[in-house]
């Protein structure tokens, strides 16, 4: 009987084998990809586990963290929760996270990889596990007047602050926003406010975070671009020699005439003039005459057509490729198919600022490990020069003109110079819809340097059409931005 | 010159342990370290949980290692040589269960739907009985073929035991798997207690019938194939395997009898037809069964695609459930070393974590590694009982040791393939480890009859009668 038993004992050992190579294969070979399932739930337990590190503006942090029942210990909380989304995006025990908690989420979290050696250091020493800290560039003064601006204002709309030297990012405010607090857990009432947010339940779309990810036409704001490819392209060489440009003027190829807003004086103008009084035949002409490729090229180098990862991804803004010259004539002057998002003319701006060269722009800062040690320090980076000092220093010359006794006088700070441009963009279909309000704008010190580039735009669905101006209603909310930038370098 | 003293008469015998030591005081070191290392996993869960040593540290380490020791006094006394290694290893299993259990009492979620919260203090209570019918076993159980007479006595048994479920008002349905039955408060399963006694009718059976099944046969494409009429048996006990798929729908308990047997069958006959037959056998049932009970079939589906069936069960439809795939998430998060005592999730896999699913447990906080060792351990116990398989000097006793030990290694295998999916899941629980009164009890008793088979065969045999011709017959060696 002693073979069979032995081949028995064979059996019983080749089960337990299999039982060994499943289990090897279960948790060896499978296991991360197990462990990181998104359904599995200790991912969000792990996430939520200890309390998240905090995003730092100004020294002072804009979030923090309290205590829930139930197997996820903390939950985020932010401070100004609305007039901060548009930087921290939301993390929610329920929905995940966005913008800059997804995108920093390692650090927050302590379980970025070069956090490893410390968190293998608290381990042994018993230390609960802690998350590092995000600190950003930005400047809570000049947040706080850029989302009252908007809110006192009332309808939709966004604005950018950039310091042009840097590239850093000021302010940056969309309105209508929402308060992350409000999701941030995983209860009922978490769950009903995450619902009265979707776009399809408010048609307000209060999650969007326009200053980065909506494209709007940026009307004669864009003439500011024109203007620089005109004088880098030696069409014209300085701010007040006049232009060949008749009034009225037809667009090449076509029988329409390019109409100014109003009876202006444009015949001929100088860029100087023409940008004051805004003539949209005279960029119109500098668009065509120049023609879509250097068009194109100027608009390049500014930063349109690709996506800008400050780190939060923005929307690549828009200028079209291979138009009839009509058509380059209207996306000249910010219209057509040209859109923009507002950090995209904050950029333009910065760069007319900073004597011609655009820095890369940038929110965060610095990343810092628990103990506060710095592990990742960001360094201005310069991204393009679009235009000569000379150039640029004519063009700031030209907007200084602008503010001073052109369209954008709403914007004078006293004692302090200021270049500006207003827009009034059309959309919709034969311009039905309520236009958008646009202005952009910097600030300059005595000695030449500029501390804040601003671009700012309004969709009002309730103004009246004639009221919607950039100057009227954008430019208020640029100078208080850049007032308080100033103020608080003074 | 005494026989008894001399040398060459001692290795005269095939069976090596003569004269062998007792081993007792093995058994009491490994008792030892079977007591200790559970304690300090105890005092490890609540370090983990609360920061501190857990209040019933001392209580706990007391009663496990009083029952242990009282375990050890009884096999010195009334099996003095069984084998040194059965009772160590199911004191660490039960030990290392308690201290999961334990565990998973603490987690608020489980206690929230009464799926744990007082489980530990009554599973050491049902160790304690384990332990009084292990004791029993060996004290009146002097010689295990005294269960020979009781062969057919067994069979009407195991029927019984197999078909109690079945009663209406007794049985109990939990999950869709009818094994259970309801007496007062508690919750038995009879299948444990079936295991053995069905092992005790087939081992009498066949250690009767075993020539006739092995010997007249036809010889067939290099096969022997039984006679018909000896194919009797063989498809009765399919038949009720069958049955019991159908009416309690449960694989686990229809594989393992049906195992058994085959298993007892191979042995008795030393034929390979016989496997050959059984397998066939089982399949053409499991497959017939699968393709028209749906509850079968729906295992075979959540085997099949884990994840669908946890989308299904999150998106509310009735009859299906997360449990696999959230076993497989706690395997998959325990890794290579696990996350440590009482730091992991298992709790997630909510419904029977602490008793079908434990192993998860173990797997998520011990990691590979831990469940490694615990198989090992599992094949250690087989070992042990083929072990005494092999030394057993009568075929009773051998038939008797390997069902057992078969039997054993089929529900480690079942279970423990059900959890990690390798196989369909089924509703048995791991030996010792899992939380419930049935089995823990059942498995004592299992190694109580190991240890008595184990005893009688390694017991030195009785000194032979004085040999006036010993003299004689001695062997001369130059």
């Amino acid at each position: 009987m002693n073979k069979p038993l032995r081949r028995i004992a064979i059996f019983c050992g080749l089960l337990i084998l299999t039982l060994l190579i499943r289990d090897n294969w279960l948790q060896y070979v499978q296991a991360d990809e197990l462990r990181t399932d998104e359904h599995n739930r200790r991912v969000a337990i792990e996430r939520y586990a200890s309390p998240r590190g905090d995003i730092i503006v100004g020294g002072e942090p804009i979030t923090g963290h309290t205590t829930t029942k139930g197997d996820f210990k903390y939950k985020r909380t932010y401070k100004d929760g609305a007039m901060w989304a548009p930087v921290t995006g939301f993390v929610s025990q329920a929905f995940g996270a966005n913008q800059l908690e997804s995108i920093e989420d390692g650090i927050l979290t302590g379980n970025d990889d070069r956090l490893f050696f410390r968190n293998t250091l608290d381990m042994l020493t018993g230390k609960n596990k802690e998350g590092g800290n995000v600190v950003t560039t930005l400047n809570a003064a000049a947040q706080k007047a850029a989302y009252e601006g908007l809110k006192k204002q009332g309808g939709k709309g966004s604005v950018v602050a950039i310091e042009p030297s840097t590239g850093k990012i000021l302010a940056l405010a969309s309105f209508p926003s929402y308060d992350p607090s409000t999701i941030a857990g995983d209860g009922a009432s978490d769950a009903e406010a995450w619902k009265k947010l979707q776009k399809k339940n408010n048609p307000n779309d209060p999650m969007l975070n326009r200053a980065l990810r909506e494209v709007y036409p940026p009307g004669s704001t864009f003439k500011v671009l024109t203007a620089a490819a005109a004088l880098e392209n030696g069409l014209y060489e300085d701010a007040d020699q006049k232009t060949e440009t008749p009034l009225p003027w037809t667009m090449p190829g076509t029988t329409t005439e390019l109409k100014n807003e109003g009876d202006l004086p444009c015949k001929d103008a100088s860029l100087r003039e023409a940008l004051r009084v805004s003539c949209n035949t005279v960029f119109g002409k500098i668009g065509s005459d120049l023609g879509n490729d250097k068009m194109l090229e100027m608009a390049k180098k500014f930063g349109f057509t690709e996506e800008q990862f400050t780190p939060v991804r923005s929307s690549a803004s828009v200028f079209s490729e291979d138009m009839a010259p009509s058509e380059v004539a209207l996306s000249s002057i910010g219209q057509f198919n040209t859109a923009a998002t507002p950090l995209q003319m904050a950029m333009v701006s910065a760069a007319v600022a900073n004597n011609g060269t655009l820095m890369k722009p940038y929110m965060v800062d610095e990343l810092q490990a628990p103990s506060l040690d710095t592990v990742e320090k960001t360094d201005p980076e310069e991204m393009s020069r679009p235009m000569s000092a000379k150039n640029a220093q004519i063009l700031q010359s030209m907007m200084e003109t602008v503010v001073e006794k052109g369209t954008g006088t709403n914007a004078r700070i006293p004692g302090v110079t200021v270049g500006g441009k207003t827009g009034t963009a059309q959309h919709g279909v034969d311009n039905s819809e309520n236009p958008y309000a646009w202005f952009i704008s910097y600030a300059k010190n005595s000695d030449g340097s500029s501390p804040v580039a601003v671009a700012v735009v309004i969709e009002d669905e309730n103004a009246v059409r004639d009221d919607i101006s950039g100057g009227g209603l954008a430019a208020p909310i640029a100078k208080s931005v850049m007032e308080a930038v100033v103020k608080g370098k003074q | 010159m005494s026989s008894t003293t001399n040398p060459s008469t001692q290795h005269t015998s095939t069976i090596g342990a003569i004269g062998a030591p007792s081993r007792r005081n093995t058994e009491l070191a490994l008792l030892v370290f079977a007591v200790v290392i559970p304690v300090f996993a105890y005092a490890n869960v609540g370090l983990a949980l609360d920061g501190q040593v857990p209040a019933g540290l001392l209580s706990y380490g007391l009663g496990l290692g009083l029952l242990a020791g009282v375990g050890h006094l009884a096999v010195r006394k009334f099996a003095p040589y069984a084998d040194p290694l059965l009772l160590p290893l199911a004191t660490l299993l039960n030990g290392l269960g308690l201290v999961a259990i334990w565990r998973l009492d603490q987690s608020e979620l489980l206690q929230s739907i009464q799926q744990a919260g007082t489980a530990a203090p009554r599973q050491l209570m049902y160790t304690a009985m384990g332990i009084a019918l292990f004791i029993g076993v060996l004290i009146f159980l002097k010689d295990h073929r005294v269960l020979q007479r009781y062969t057919y006595i067994s069979m009407v048994g195991a029927l019984f035991l197999l078909l109690l479920p079945l009663v209406p008002g007794l049985g109990k349905n939990i999950y869709g798997a009818k094994i259970w039955i309801q007496v007062g408060s508690f919750s038995i399963q009879p299948g444990e207690f079936a295991k053995i006694v069905l092992a005790i009718f087939f081992a009498g059976y066949l250690m009767v019938k075993r020539d006739a099944l092995a010997l007249a046969s036809r010889r067939f494409m290099g096969l022997y194939l039984p006679r018909g009429r000896d194919l009797g048996p063989i498809l009765v006990v399919w038949m009720v395997s069958i049955l019991i798929l159908v009416f309690e729908t449960d694989l686990g308990t229809s594989l393992l009898f049906f195992g058994m047997f085959v298993i007892m069958l191979y042995v008795a006959t030393e034929r390979t037809s016989w496997i050959v037959f059984g397998l066939l056998m089982s399949a053409v049932g499991a497959v017939g069964v699968a393709s028209f009970e749906p509850h079968i079939q729906q295992r075979v589906d959540a085997w099949l695609d884990p994840m669908r069936e946890y989308t299904l069960s999150r998106e509310g439809v009735l009859g299906h459930s997360e449990q696999a795939m959230q076993a497989l998430w706690a395997f998959g998060s325990g890794g290579t070393l696990g996350t440590g005592w009482g730091q992991g999730h298992s709790e997630l896999i909510r419904f029977a974590a602490n008793s079908d699913f434990i192993l998860a447990t173990f797997g998520e906080e011990l990691g590979l590694a831990g469940v490694m060792a615990l198989l090992l351990l599992y094949a250690l116990i087989v070992e042990r009982g083929v072990r005494t398989a092999l030394a057993a000097r009568d075929p009773f006793g051998k038939l008797l040791a390997i069902g057992l030990s078969g039997a054993f290694a089929l529900q480690v295998f079942v279970v423990a393939g059900g959890v990690m999916g390798l196989i369909p899941l089924t509703g048995m629980t791991m030996p010792f480890l899992a939380y419930g009164g049935s089995s823990v009890i059942a498995n004592w008793a299992l190694i109580g009859i190991l240890l008595r088979i184990s005893d009688t065969a390694r017991r030195p045999a009785p000194a032979p009668a004085a040999n006036p011709d010993a003299e004689m017959t001695q062997v001369v060696r130059p």
